[in-house]
């Protein structure tokens, strides 16, 4: 066991969402609906890139057995992977792109905020470096579900799927692991249960002002923050992967 | 404490200012303000930079770029990228923004300049060719991290504007 090893699987935790997450909006890199939101998904899957390397540049530093951040990110086996199922969840249309990016960001922007108070010093220098990104993709999302919520009866019943569907997934995101409860107990963690009730009222405001119907469903998947996946992830890992796996040691 | 100073050794400067940013080639590094700190240490000169955007592909670029600079004035050199504290564009200095404004990017305003113009509010950004601020925002996300599209209604002319972070 390593020394640090609750500290280091609290990193991966949080940095395997943002590669995920990065990796899905990577894939829209010349297949966005348009030029404009096309540069967007992508610069906003740089901005979630660069905050990867970071994290797993510290996560290497701490596991402190040669392993390098490419290691990290690439080279681990699904199981290993530890992100919430929300972001895996494939980009079947516009509509799900935004919603899963918006119930994320939502998340993201609560949780970072109170990570800039942890008293690892890494920590929060990443977390107040990443807020101010982040602050422009809850920006971006939420206007999105705006237009698309309260646009064309198409683009409405669209939205309202996508919301019905990936809603099933929010829950997790407040889900504490025995490494997170150790961590918030050191100080160094966010207790995101206490983030829930305040997604979820934030959440709901931005969907009524969509015309949207918030989901009354109580029924929740979980599983991602253990490495049980849905289907999608080994698909999405296969693509992440292939050239570390085809041309091991490669560099750019 | 983390101090927002920089702490430049003055004979340096004249060499960091000839480094600019690969994706910006008008603004120096030190009049972006991503160099926090430039020191002699036992006869290395040891540099502190800081990203504008955590995935700001140019930082390699950059710490190579000073690495050389250093090594044409005959100064063995040391880069570290640091987070804390976060780059904010309130570290760009007048001169700085000037030169943006020069190449065409309009230089960033308060952090919710683009979004007023989205709301209907003021019409604070400037077009950087015709001066009009009869401008509206194309996309939060321009052709870098760092930058969002604007368009003028006045001379229709597409520009960039670089973003405020705070």
């Amino acid at each position: 066991m390593m020394k640090h090893e609750n500290l280091y699987k609290y990193i991966i935790g949080i940095a395997d969402n943002s590669l995920i997450l990065g990796q899905r909006m990577g894939e829209l890199c010349g297949h966005g609906p348009s030029l404009e939101t096309d540069i967007a998904c992508t610069n906003i899957s740089l901005d979630l890139f660069g905050q990867v390397r970071s994290y797993y540049q510290y996560a290497a530093k701490i596991a402190g057995d040669n392993r390098t951040e490419d290691d990290i990110a690439m080279l681990r086996k699904e199981r290993e992977y530890v992100n919430v199922l929300l972001v895996e969840q494939p980009n079947t249309d516009f509509a799900y792109i935004m919603t899963r990016h918006f119930l994320f960001d939502m998340y993201h922007y609560m949780f970072l905020q109170e990570l800039q108070k942890s008293q690892d010093l890494t920590l929060s220098a990443i977390a107040t470096k990443s807020i101010k990104e982040v602050s422009y993709h809850l920006r971006f999302s939420t206007d999105w579900i705006k237009r698309l919520g309260d646009g064309t009866e198409e683009s409405h019943s669209k939205m309202q799927n996508a919301i019905d569907d990936l809603w099933t997934y929010t829950d997790e995101l407040f889900h504490l692991t025995d490494a997170d409860k150790a961590m918030v107990k050191a100080g160094v963690g966010v207790d995101v249960t206490k983030l829930k009730d305040t997604y979820y009222t934030k959440v709901s405001e931005i969907l009524q002002e969509a015309t949207l119907e918030v989901p009354e469903s109580k029924y929740f998947q979980k599983g991602g923050k253990q490495g049980i996946h849905t289907e999608h992830m080994g698909y999405l890992l296969a693509e992440l992967q292939y050239m570390q796996r085809a041309y091991p040691n490669m560099e750019w | 404490m983390v101090t927002e100073k920089q702490h430049i050794d003055k004979t340096l400067i004249p060499i960091l200012e000839r480094v600019s940013d690969p994706e910006i080639p008008v603004l120096s590094i030190i009049d972006m303000g991503v160099v926090r700190s430039a020191v002699f240490e036992n006869n290395i000169v040891k540099v502190q930079i800081t990203p504008t955007y955590s995935g700001c592909p140019a930082m390699d670029v950059i710490g190579d770029d000073i690495k050389k600079a250093l090594k044409d004035a005959g100064y063995q050199s040391e880069i570290k990228l640091i987070l804390a504290p976060a780059w904010t564009t309130d570290w760009i200095t007048p001169r700085g923004r000037k030169a943006l404004e020069d190449y065409g990017i309009a230089a960033p305003l308060d952090a919710e300049a683009d979004k007023d113009v989205l709301l209907h509010g003021k019409r604070l950004v400037k077009c950087p060719q015709c001066g009009s601020t009869n401008t509206k925002l194309v996309s939060q996300f321009g052709s870098t991290a760092c930058k969002a599209l604007f368009k003028c209604d006045d001379c229709q002319e597409p520009f960039d504007y670089f973003k405020c972070l705070k």
